[in-house]
Formats: structure tokens, C-alpha cells, sequence
């Protein structure tokens, strides 16, 4: 029973498609909204512009988020910038180029008409975000100014110096605001939310936990939007904050909504290189450098122990530069992060263990002045000289892939709503916009046209057929849920063993990294498979979370949301093993062009894998199920940045 | 590196609470100060003891969620960082660091070094925002902003929300918090229509909130991770009086 697998894709020519859609839509009248309550989970660019949208509209609206408060959701660490099809540069963009771009970039894994729907609400996030009072980079006109990023061949990126994402979670933060002052949003910081309560087949309420005071308690709703992100951390080490988790997708999961290509998981190409165990998380150096910096290692081993510039130019390869003349040092992602991985594992890496690649400024500051670098890029040269020691106006910085960005997440239809009926999904969380691979400045741009610019339109023409259908909290589906959670939650703090919880969860993230990370292969996916029920049953047995459930207790906190890292790792793996083939990120081994690049099989996986939970409580392997991808507008090509 | 810390230790906001010594040895140089909490929880979790409660989240600098006084500075003495920007390296090996939370009385404590800093949101919710209803907003660059107005209101916008520039000042003011929002939207022409209305209802939720008065001593521009200039409290000064005055003469 997976309720319902279509994706519901509008007919009509694909410029016309969501105009159609909208005109179509059922909608709420104005007196109706008040009588709908809405809950969102999270509060970053998605669940913040949506909560904030939908209580414009006059829906009751609550909203959840682990932090302290909603300002702090890691959309806000998002650096570089936000992408929009304004064409203010006069180089040749429109829609339809961001839209191409996007395919292309996603390695033609991803819905048509959901893309040329994002690429169609992009000018409309820039005009809101400017009304809002975000403080866009301005030209001396007044006018807004524009920066290149990876993948396109145009400027598109409008940003606010190395802070975009804190500005623009800032202004739907204010929106938000307004409407908790307003009184149709109500906030619950630092709840979290530990299951979906599914009554009759539709999404009907959660139940969350009040992370100070350890309180259970349930929420009825008439519809659900999960917006919580990506599950970066299942590797231990990202760039993700600390508490970003997979465990509200998760357990939506678990309750049969189906989770679609959960291997495709973004690598950065340019963060700070890893330095030792003890380290807490990996630090982005933002893509945007890259306009700038050029990428480098020595030609030969015997260069890599040598200060940088001690090497003279004809013992340096600008590798990026060298493969991809017509992109260069702005391939996307996926690209320049397997370029990095490749010479480092010919021996060519610089730093400690040989895991670096430089990141080199000096032609720039030659061409431009240090005084317009600092300009451009100066906090993020102080970001790194914190954290390295090391001034990148005299060295050159060293940088090397990490985890990022996840372009899986909960399968959605073109309504943003799951196979469950009333459960949306928005933002990172959800599978649908960046195929294998996302473009920089996109994330961004999806989060917004989600909450500001789709589920305002696509929600209502649910809640149009569920007038007065919102379950009392008491209804046994609740109780059911509730009485699970406490369980969990017991059976958590019952363990006692002797091991910390990041010492398994670190051990897991290593595996994966190794196996399920820039490179993946049959063997080392299927011994991987082999050694995760192990570790698994490990940590059920040995870690140690002290204190108890009644009380504000971080260890607890972090142990359910390890424990389903443990359970959605098999999971990612699995579909890693299905896809064999190679596309965008996810880069099988077995199947590379000549020049090794991914080798895509479209006759056999241009399709989405929506994985289905089996199994009543216990793990089973997953059921597959397929949604083929049709392309009507782009053609199928190997995807060429050279 | 050997480290001897004194750490603020309190079970939950009734009851007192008391600093307490650890050793923290064999610390790597590279570690956070975060981190190296984060080691230190690791051995007493071993050892039968509960780890220390504090808050991060980000850990770069920007979320504004950690929220420690080390060696009685706010985001100890590396300025300007927010405390998980702070490395090891920074200190002297052997140091005895201390580490407390935010003391402000508006920020009640949680437990142990975190603190409940929702007052700021509610300063924000007061009205710091501009009222632009998503689908009503005008073609962006139909509203020009003078590149100067537009940089300066970024310099205003970059506040992280911490909380440090309360915890700093003598009179736990958080005029720098609330300065920093009230420029950045009266410099735009955008947040010109609620500019009377905005500052007055900010810092009236501000005084309601319990925290202090500026007395000019700038100890909060000095541990701001954001950099946030004190001439913006100015700023709110003149935002204030022209709000009141344009009040008392009706407009």
C-alpha cells in the first residue's frame, strides 16, 4: 500500500504547464483558512517562507524547529548566493537557460516540469526577497549586482557579500515574525519531531518532543509539510550543522512514505581539508571563490612536500583548467570533486595525508588589487585563517571535498506531496529538483520557490477536499504513535553500554565515506551492506546515553537521531547498489567514459527510485519502486563541460 | 595541550548553580573550544559522569547559537569570533579557562551553560520586518538602493542574533541587538513606510523584556562576532527621538 505513486505532472507545453496548474487548482476561500490548521516542520528558507505564506493566507499555522530559535536553521550558513533567471546582465539568460542548466546539471535525473517550474518562480523569489529588505551586493547605480558559479556559463547569482543564506533566512525569519506577532503562526522552537501520525491513509498530525523539559506531545493537523533538510550527517563529517538529522524523513518513512534516490548525496569541491578525530564538523570555503581562485597541484609526487611558492608555474597543473577548458576552474560540483579525489589519489595531494588540493589567489591579487579580494571574499579569508592559521592573501589555500548537500530526500509529485496523501515535503528535504547533482546558488532558490512561490498554490487544492476531516489528538492513531515514541525513547536510555555515541556514529561515517561517498563499487557497496546491520546491532548494545527523558538531555537527543542515521544508511547503500549506473554525483566505478567521467545508462535508469519501508518495525529490504522520466523538451546528452 | 577548566554547572533553572574544575589533558591545538568540550564530555560520559550541557549548532560562526562567557568574555578572547571560532591554540598550554553562560537576567539559564534567549525573538516579532506579502512585491529593480545605503544596511544586517552584546554589557542592554535591526531596515527605502512604528514597538519590547539601558561603555561592539559598530545605537537613538517627536506632533 503506497498510497499514491503518481507524479501528477500537468499537461500542456512545459512554458505553459504550472500557469495551467494554478488556474486549475481548487482553492480555500478566505473565510474557509482560519479553519485549517497547518503544521511545518523546520524553519530554514523552506518550512520559514512557507509557515510565514500560508499564515499570510490566513491558515492557523504551527511551526516546529530543533533550535533555539527559528533564525537559526542551517539555511543560514549558506554562503554564496541564490540564483535567479533575471538576465540583468544582458549575457544571454532566461528562463528556459536556468531551466536547461539545471537539467543538465542534475545529470538529467530530474522532473522537467518541476524544474522549469523553479526556474519560472526565480525572478519572483529576487523581487520578494528585495521587498522583504534584503540587503543585496548593489551596483553604484542602486541597481543589483551579479557573480558567476559553477555550471553555467552565464551571471545569475544575485548574494549579500559571503552571508546570502543568513540574509534571506533572515527576511522570511522577519516574515515569520510578523506572523507569530500576527497571531497565525504559532512557534514552538526546540520541539522536535519524532513521528507522523497517519490516520485513514492521510498525514493527519506528529508527534513532537519538547527538547527542555522532555515533554510528549501531539499535534492534529489537516496537513503536514516536512521541511527538515538533508541527511548529510549520516556521514559523521559534513558541512551540515550539528543537529541537522535525517529523522523526521525518516520516520516518515517508516510510516510509508517513500524515500526517493537517497545515494545521490553532494560532495563540495572547495572546503577545508580534515584535520584530525577529534574534529566536530567540516568547514565550506563558498563555491563563489572559485570565480577567482584558481585550482592547482604539484605536476609530480616529489613537488607535494615543497612550500606552494617554491613550485614555479611549469611544475603546477591547473587541473580543472586543463580538463575542462570552456568551464575551467567553475565545473560544477560533482566534477571538480572527483578531479580533486583523482589526484589526490595519484599521490599529487598537498597538506597533511596528502588529502588537499590549493586553492591559489595570487593571479587574481595581481590582476585585481588584494583591496578587491578583500572586498569580494574577505570573510571568508578570515573564516579560513581562523581555523587553518594560515593567511590565503600570502598562500595559497588548501581545500578538499566534503559532504554537503543531499539531493535525495522523501519522493514528492509535482504538488510537493508525498505518496501520503496531506504530508508535503519542501526544500532539501525532499527528492525533487536537482536530479544527480545540484548547481551552486540552487539550493537557495528551491527552498524559496517552494514555501513562497508552489505549496501556497499546490496545498490548498488538497485542503479543498478535507473540510472538517482533522482527527481529534486523541484519535488511537496518536495514542499509537506516542506510546512507539516513548518506547523508542526508553529503549534508548535502557542501553547503558560503555561507548560514546560519536564514536559509532563516527565509525559510520567513515564506512560510507569510503564506500558510499565520491566513489562507489559493487564490492565495497555489498560489504558495506554486510557491515551496517553490525554496527547497528553494536550500537544497541553499546553506547551509553545517561540522564533521563523528563529533562533537557543533548546525549538523547543525539541518540535517536544517530540511531536512525544507523537504519537510513543501509538504505542509501542499497539504492547506491540498485543505480548501476553513473550519474552527476552518484559515480559507480564500473561505469566511466574513456576519460573517466560518469557514464550514464538513460535506457535502463532515467528513472527515480522511490524505496518503500517493509517490514513492521523491523528492518527489511526496501521495496523498489520506479517513476521513468520522460523527456519531452531537453535531449538526452553526455553531459561535456570541457 | 593540558588544559584545567572551571565550568559553570546547573541542573535546570531553579536550582543554583556552582562552577566546577575538570582537567582537560592531551587536547590537540587544532580542536575548537567546542570541541574540545566535546572531547571532555566524551571521558566523563566514560567515567559515569553526565556530560556538560551547552548549545551549538553551525559551528562556523553564523547560527549565533553557541552562547559561553570564557575567562569572563563573551565568545572568549579571540574577538571577533563567535565561541566555536575559538581554537585551542589560542590559549596557553596549561591555562586555566573558565567557562560560564550568557549572564544576562533576560536569558534565563537552561541548564548548565545554555540559556533561553527567546526575549530577542521577541524584540523581532515586536516589529522587525517589513510587511511585503509574498506575490505583492514590485519588479526588484524598480526600487534602486544607493550602493553606500545598501552596504551599510548589510554591515547592520550581519548580526548573528547571539545575544553576546547583552551579555557583555554591564546593564545586560541589548541596544546593539536592537539597533542593528532597526538600521538596517530604515536605511532602505523598503522599510521606509513602517520606519516610525517599527523602532517604537522594538525597543517598547525591548524595555519589556527587562534589559538595561545604554551607558556608552561599548564592551558590546568589543566581543560582537559580527562586528556590529556601536554608531548604530546612535542610529537608534535618532530613529527613536524622530519616531517619538513625529508621534507627539500627531503624524
Amino acid at each position: 500500500m503506497i498510497g499514491d505513486f503518481n507524479a501528477h505532472i500537468p499537461h500542456g507545453p512545459i512554458d505553459r504547464k504550472w500557469t495551467n496548474h494554478k488556474d486549475h487548482a481548487r482553492l480555500v476561500n478566505p473565510n474557509n483558512r482560519r479553519k485549517f490548521e497547518i503544521i511545518v516542520v523546520g524553519s530554514g528558507l523552506a518550512g520559514g517562507s512557507a509557515a510565514a505564506t500560508l499564515g499570510e493566507l490566513g491558515y492557523r499555522v504551527k511551526c516546529f524547529c530543533y533550535q533555539d530559535s527559528p533564525r537559526r536553521a542551517h539555511s543560514i550558513a549558506a554562503q554564496g548566493g541564490i540564483n535567479a533567471a533575471k538576465n540583468y546582465q544582458n549575457d544571454g539568460d532566461s528562463v528556459y537557460r536556468l531551466f536547461y542548466d539545471t537539467i543538465k546539471g542534475g545529470d538529467f535525473r530530474s522532473r522537467e516540469a518541476n524544474v522549469y517550474r523553479l526556474a519560472e518562480v526565480s525572478a519572483n523569489i529576487i523581487d520578494q526577497c528585495v521587498a522583504q529588505g534584503v540587503p543585496f551586493a548593489r551596483e553604484y547605480s542602486g541597481y543589483l549586482a551579479n557573480r558567476s558559479f559553477g555550471g553555467a556559463q552565464v551571471s545569475r547569482t544575485f548574494y549579500a557579500r559571503g552571508q546570502t543564506g543568513q540574509q534571506l533566512l533572515l527576511g522570511c525569519y522577519s516574515a515569520l515574525c510578523r506572523q507569530i506577532d500576527a497571531g497565525t503562526v504559532q512557534m514552538f522552537p526546540q520541539t522536535e519531531m519524532l513521528d507522523v501520525v497517519i490516520v485513514d491513509g492521510h498525514a493527519k498530525g506528529i508527534v513532537t518532543r519538547d527538547l527542555r523539559t522532555g515533554k510528549i506531545d501531539n499535534h492534529a493537523a489537516d496537513a503536514v509539510v516536512l521541511a527538515t533538510g538533508g541527511y548529510g550527517n549520516v556521514f559523521y563529517l559534513s558541512t551540515n550543522a550539528r543537529g541537522c538529522n535525517v529523522t523526521a524523513t525518516y520516520r516518515a518513512y517508516k510510516k510509508g512514505a517513500l524515500f526517493a534516490n537517497p545515494c545521490f548525496t553532494q560532495i563540495h569541491p572547495t572546503c577545508i581539508p580534515h584535520s584530525g578525530d577529534y574534529q566536530s564538523k567540516l568547514t565550506l570555503m563558498s563555491e563563489s571563490l572559485r570565480n577567482d581562485g584558481r585550482v592547482w597541484v604539484p605536476k609530480r609526487k616529489e613537488g607535494c612536500a615543497k612550500p606552494p611558492n617554491e613550485i614555479p608555474e611549469s611544475g603546477r597543473d591547473y587541473y580543472l583548467e586543463r580538463k575542462y577548458p570552456s568551464y575551467g576552474n567553475l565545473a560544477p560540483r560533482d566534477i571538480s570533486s572527483r578531479a580533486a579525489k583523482e589526484v589526490c589519489d595519484e599521490g599529487r595531494g598537498v597538506g597533511p595525508g596528502g588529502r588537499g588540493v590549493y586553492l591559489d589567489f595570487a593571479d587574481a591579487i595581481k590582476r585585481l588589487g588584494e583591496q578587491t579580494i578583500r572586498e569580494r571574499y574577505g570573510n571568508l579569508f578570515e573564516v579560513y585563517e581562523k581555523i587553518t592559521g594560515e593567511n590565503a592573501y600570502e598562500v595559497p589555500m588548501r581545500i578538499y571535498p566534503a559532504v554537503h548537500y543531499t539531493m535525495g530526500g522523501l519522493w514528492v509529485d509535482y504538488n510537493l506531496m508525498s505518496n501520503l496523501p496531506g504530508l508535503f515535503v519542501i526544500g532539501e528535504a525532499n527528492f525533487s529538483d536537482h536530479g544527480a547533482n545540484r548547481l551552486g546558488a540552487s539550493a537557495l532558490m528551491q527552498g524559496l520557490a517552494d514555501g513562497y512561490f508552489v505549496l501556497p498554490y499546490t496545498l490548498p487544492n488538497y485542503l479543498a477536499g478535507q473540510v472538517g476531516k482533522r482527527p481529534p489528538n486523541d484519535h488511537a492513531e496518536f495514542k499509537r504513535a506516542e506510546r512507539d515514541v516513548r518506547t523508542k525513547i526508553d529503549n534508548l536510555l535502557k542501553i547503558n553500554g560503555n561507548r560514546s555515541l560519536d564514536s559509532i556514529h563516527r565509525e559510520l561515517g567513515l564506512l560510507l565515506w569510503d564506500k558510499c561517498g565520491m566513489a562507489r563499487n559493487k564490492d565495497g557497496l555489498e560489504e558495506t551492506l554486510g557491515k551496517i546491520p553490525e554496527l547497528r546491532e553494536r550500537f544497541w548494545r553499546e553506547v551509553r546515553v545517561p540522564g533521563d527523558g523528563e529533562d533537557f538531555n543533548q546525549s538523547l537527543e543525539r541518540a535517536g537521531r544517530v540511531a536512525d542515521f544507523l537504519e537510513f544508511a543501509e538504505l542509501m547503500c542499497i539504492d547506491a547498489l540498485t543505480r548501476d549506473e553513473s550519474c552527476g554525483a552518484h559515480f559507480r566505478e564500473e561505469h566511466q567514459t574513456p576519460e573517466g567521467e560518469a557514464l550514464r545508462d538513460d535506457e535502463n535508469f532515467a528513472a527515480v527510485f522511490a524505496w518503500e519501508f517493509q517490514g513492521n518495525g523491523q528492518i527489511a529490504t526496501p521495496k523498489s519502486h520506479r517513476e521513468p522520466l520522460h523527456f519531452e523538451t531537453v535531449h538526452l546528452a553526455q553531459r561535456s563541460y570541457k | 595541550m593540558n588544559f584545567k577548566l572551571r565550568v559553570w554547572r546547573q541542573k535546570d533553572r531553579q536550582s543554583p548553580g556552582k562552577l566546577v574544575d575538570y582537567d582537560a589533558p592531551d587536547i590537540p591545538p587544532q580542536a575548537s573550544l567546542l570541541e574540545m568540550l566535546d572531547i571532555v564530555n566524551e571521558r566523563l560520559l566514560l567515567r559515569g559522569e553526565e556530560p556538560i550541557a551547552f548549545d551549538s549548532d553551525c559551528r562556523e560562526g553564523i547560527c549565533g547559537t553557541c552562547s559561553l562567557t570564557v575567562n569572563g568574555e563573551a565568545h572568549g578572547p579571540d574577538h571577533p569570533g563567535a565561541a566555536c571560532e575559538l581554537y585551542m591554540r589560542k590559549f596557553r598550554d596549561g591555562e586555566t579557562i573558565a567557562i560560564e553562560p550568557f549572564r544576562v537576567k533576560s536569558f534565563p539559564i537552561v541548564k548548565d551553560l545554555v540559556v533561553d534567549r527567546s526575549a530577542l525573538d521577541r524584540i523581532v516579532q515586536a516589529g522587525g520586518f517589513i510587511s511585503a506579502r509574498a506575490g505583492s512585491a514590485p519588479e526588484a529593480n524598480s526600487i534602486p538602493v544607493p550602493k553606500h545605503a545598501a552596504d551599510v544596511a548589510m554591515e547592520a544586517a550581519a548580526c548573528i542574533g547571539c545575544g553576546a552584546c547583552a551579555a557583555a554589557c554591564p546593564n545586560a542592554s541589548a541596544m546593539l541587538f536592537t539597533a542593528a535591526k532597526v538600521s538596517h531596515l530604515a536605511l532602505l527605502p523598503q522599510g521606509e513606510p513602517e520606519r516610525t512604528k517599527r523602532v517604537i514597538n522594538m525597543v517598547r519590547a525591548m524595555d519589556a523584556e527587562g534589559f538595561g539601558n545604554c551607558t556608552n561603555t561599548y564592551e558590546c561592539e568589543a566581543v560582537c562576532p559580527a562586528e556590529i559598530s556601536a554608531s548604530f545605537i546612535a542610529k537608534l537613538n535618532r530613529e527613536y527621538s524622530r519616531a517619538s517627536l513625529k508621534r507627539s506632533a500627531g503624524e
